[in-house]
């Protein structure tokens, strides 16, 4: 057990010695629109081949953080961070240019906004077909092929009629598929999914769910996926982080957060699931009395104490990170306070 | 698109019909015609001739179908002044008009269309406030005073461009950015906005996460959405350029068709005049289908409506 105060930067090495490094690394990675902090030091880290879920109440910064890993922050925001590195390359050095080889490529994103995310002025097919030939090269005749392979591959039938149409000529959830398998066209390393089946009926989120795994046992795929569902999680996830008011409160592998919340906030999320696996579908999260605040940069101590039914004096200064062995907590509780 | 194009088509057609009726009854309405034929000092006799010999004594609706029958294959019977087939004076002038106004629209979307781009790609930064205040500098500019302006700078002091007649393409570049200028104001408005709620888009954030070039999502996934407004607004001005530039073709001394109608109308001659109405409407009812056509394209969207 170690005790930092993470006002601190962490301690490390000079150099530290790594043989392959992780495919998403963040640390303190601070996101500000004027005076709203949406991200406010997020940490996680992402292995090849490892699902990282992302989990949190409406308004938390879950989709900043992802737009931030991508580079794909609105005008206006503000980007900070200890380190923010893909596969050991740091994004921040990298120019627009450097920057554009690696999305779509190596690096994929599926937004949370299925229905404005496909250009309406041309055809899926148009769509799909141009990032393959972007990185790839080779004829659009080859990438309409590996589009229609791929519109098949997440369950959508006469996927050669479906490459003529336009986005307006799709449901929402057939755009939210075509976004998918859009995604997958070059075969990414790191797939960052932001509720990327909402729009979905159960047996095709099943499809999809599954699509995901053999993607990640056959190439590797890391996936950070942002969700509510946490029967989602419980089903796929290898590691949980759960934010808060921009903050990871707590982050620790998927059994060890279910069977151990250790975060007030998280075991009020979770409150509303009876049995892991016996989720029901889109359960809300949340039922937590109040609302995530907005916080003004210069914010110091727990952003839940408002909420929180454990709050003490002490929560208005500066809350110690607590670590045992993969789990990790933000709160002055001691470990195993709630057993 | 076929059922989109034949749609238009019809909806201009029901439009050319309005338009021809109407220039029909404008110059019936607007006075008995004889009377302003035969001019000051005519004698009741010469009017009731000259009714006779137009043709002014039968029912209207014989005269309209008349008139609209021959006008539907290009027949406005003879000018009263220039004893000439009014069709013939219009084919001579139209060239000019032509030319000028699709110098004029050309030069203003090589103008506005980069500068409203450049704008948007710099929204809220100097470059942008720059080009605003350009574009607001130009809406004021009366075009008679930067044709004169233009005249003197390049055609007299500097001898580089001739300042009146229609010999050459020469002839056609000063009326023709004098004429850009009226235009340039509102396209580069309308692009800047257009590309700055483009770039905003959830589709433009998909086309970055996809790691497109620069071009592609500028031109390519942007511009396409923005040009929608752009086309549109770039058809009626094109109208206005047509039909409007009598006073540019006046300075520049170049006898198109807004020149003949400003000599048809001081000189009563109303054959000229109805003929050259309707022409313009026309023309801005095919622009205006163009542009619809063109949006079609543009959005597929569209061609659902
Ligand atoms: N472009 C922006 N300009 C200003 N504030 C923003 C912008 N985008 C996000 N925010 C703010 O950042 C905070 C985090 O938003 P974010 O979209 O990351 O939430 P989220 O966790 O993804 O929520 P949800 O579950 O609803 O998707 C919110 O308070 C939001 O208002
Ligand atoms: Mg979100």
């Amino acid at each position: 057990m170690s005790t930092s105060d993470r006002g601190a930067p962490p301690a490390r090495s000079p150099n530290p010695p790594r043989q392959s490094p992780p495919l998403l690394e963040i640390e303190e990675l601070r996101v500000t629109f004027g005076r709203t902090a949406a991200v406010r030091g997020a940490s996680f880290s992402l292995e090849k081949g490892e699902t990282h879920c992302v989990v949190g109440e409406s308004g938390c910064g879950k989709s900043v953080t992802a737009l931030a890993v991508m580079g794909l922050l609105a005008r206006g925001a503000r980007r900070e961070a200890a380190r923010l590195e893909f596969a050991g390359q740091d994004l921040r050095a990298l120019s627009e240019r450097q920057l554009s080889a690696l999305r779509g490529d190596r690096m994929a994103m599926i937004f949370q906004e299925p229905m404005t995310s496909l250009n309406p002025a041309y055809t899926v097919g148009s769509q799909m077909a141009e990032v393959f030939t972007r990185h790839r090269g080779g004829s659009r005749r080859a990438a309409l092929d590996r589009a229609a392979d791929l519109l098949a591959r997440v369950g959508i039938t006469a996927p050669g009629m479906r490459l003529g149409q336009f986005p307006h000529q799709l449901s929402g959830g057939l755009r939210q598929r075509v976004m998918i398998a859009m995604a997958l066209m070059c075969d990414p390393e790191l797939l960052i999914a932001d509720e990327p089946t909402t729009a979905l009926d159960v047996t095709v989120q099943a499809q999809i769910l599954r699509l995901l795994a053999e993607l990640q046992r056959d190439l590797g795929l890391g996936i950070l996926l942002i969700t509510h569902d946490l029967g989602i999680v419980a089903r796929i996830a290898d590691r949980v982080s759960v934010m808060y008011a921009g903050e990871v409160v707590e982050s620790a592998p998927t059994a060890a957060l279910f069977a151990a919340p250790s975060h007030p906030y998280t075991r009020g999320l979770l409150a509303c699931v009876p049995v892991p696996g016996k989720v029901k579908r889109e359960e809300a999260l949340g039922s937590i009395p109040g609302m995530v605040p907005r916080i003004p940069p210069g914010f110091t101590g727990c952003a839940f104490r408002d909420r929180c039914d454990h709050a003490a004096p002490e929560c208005a200064g500066a809350v110690p990170r607590q670590q045992a062995g993969a789990h990790e907590v933000l709160c002055r509780l001691p470990p195993g306070w709630a057993a | 698109m076929l059922r989109f194009a034949l749609r238009r088509l019809a909806v201009a057609l029901l439009v050319a019909l309005t338009v021809m009726t109407l220039s029909f009854l404008l110059t019936r309405l607007s006075g008995d015609l004889a009377i302003s034929i035969a001019g000051a000092g005519a004698t009741p006799e010469d009017v009731a001739i000259i009714r006779r010999a137009y043709g002014l004594d039968r029912p209207l609706v014989a005269q309209f179908l008349d008139w609209a029958g021959r006008a539907a294959v290009g027949d406005f019977g003879d000018s009263y002044f220039f004893k000439a087939r009014v069709s013939t004076l219009i084919a001579e002038r139209m060239p000019v008009t032509l030319t000028l106004g699709l110098t004029g629209l050309a030069i203003a979307l090589a103008v506005s269309i980069p500068l409203g781009i450049l704008a948007a790609v710099r929204e809220a930064s100097w470059v942008d406030r720059l080009v605003q205040l350009v574009a607001m500098v130009g809406q004021a500019m009366p075009s008679f005073w930067l044709g004169l302006i233009l005249m003197i700078t390049f055609g007299l002091r500097l001898g580089w461009l001739p300042i009146s007649g229609t010999g050459s393409w020469e002839h056609y570049v000063m009326p023709g950015v004098v004429l850009a200028f009226s235009a340039i104001p509102a396209l580069t408005r309308l692009t800047r906005s257009g590309m700055i709620q483009a770039l905003g888009s959830d589709y433009i954030r998909t086309a970055r996460a996809k790691g497109l070039s620069r071009l592609s999502i500028l031109g390519k996934h942007a511009l396409r959405n923005a040009a929608i407004p752009v086309v549109s607004i770039a058809a009626v001005q094109l109208g206005f350029m047509l039909g409007g530039s009598i006073v540019i073709e006046t300075v520049f001394a170049l006898h198109g068709v807004g020149f003949l109608a400003w000599e048809s109308i001081s000189k009563n001659d109303f054959p000229v005049v109805q003929a050259v109405v309707l022409v313009l409407a026309l023309i801005y009812i095919a622009l205006t289908m163009a542009a619809d056509l063109l949006n079609g394209l543009l959005d597929p969207r569209l061609r659902a409506a």
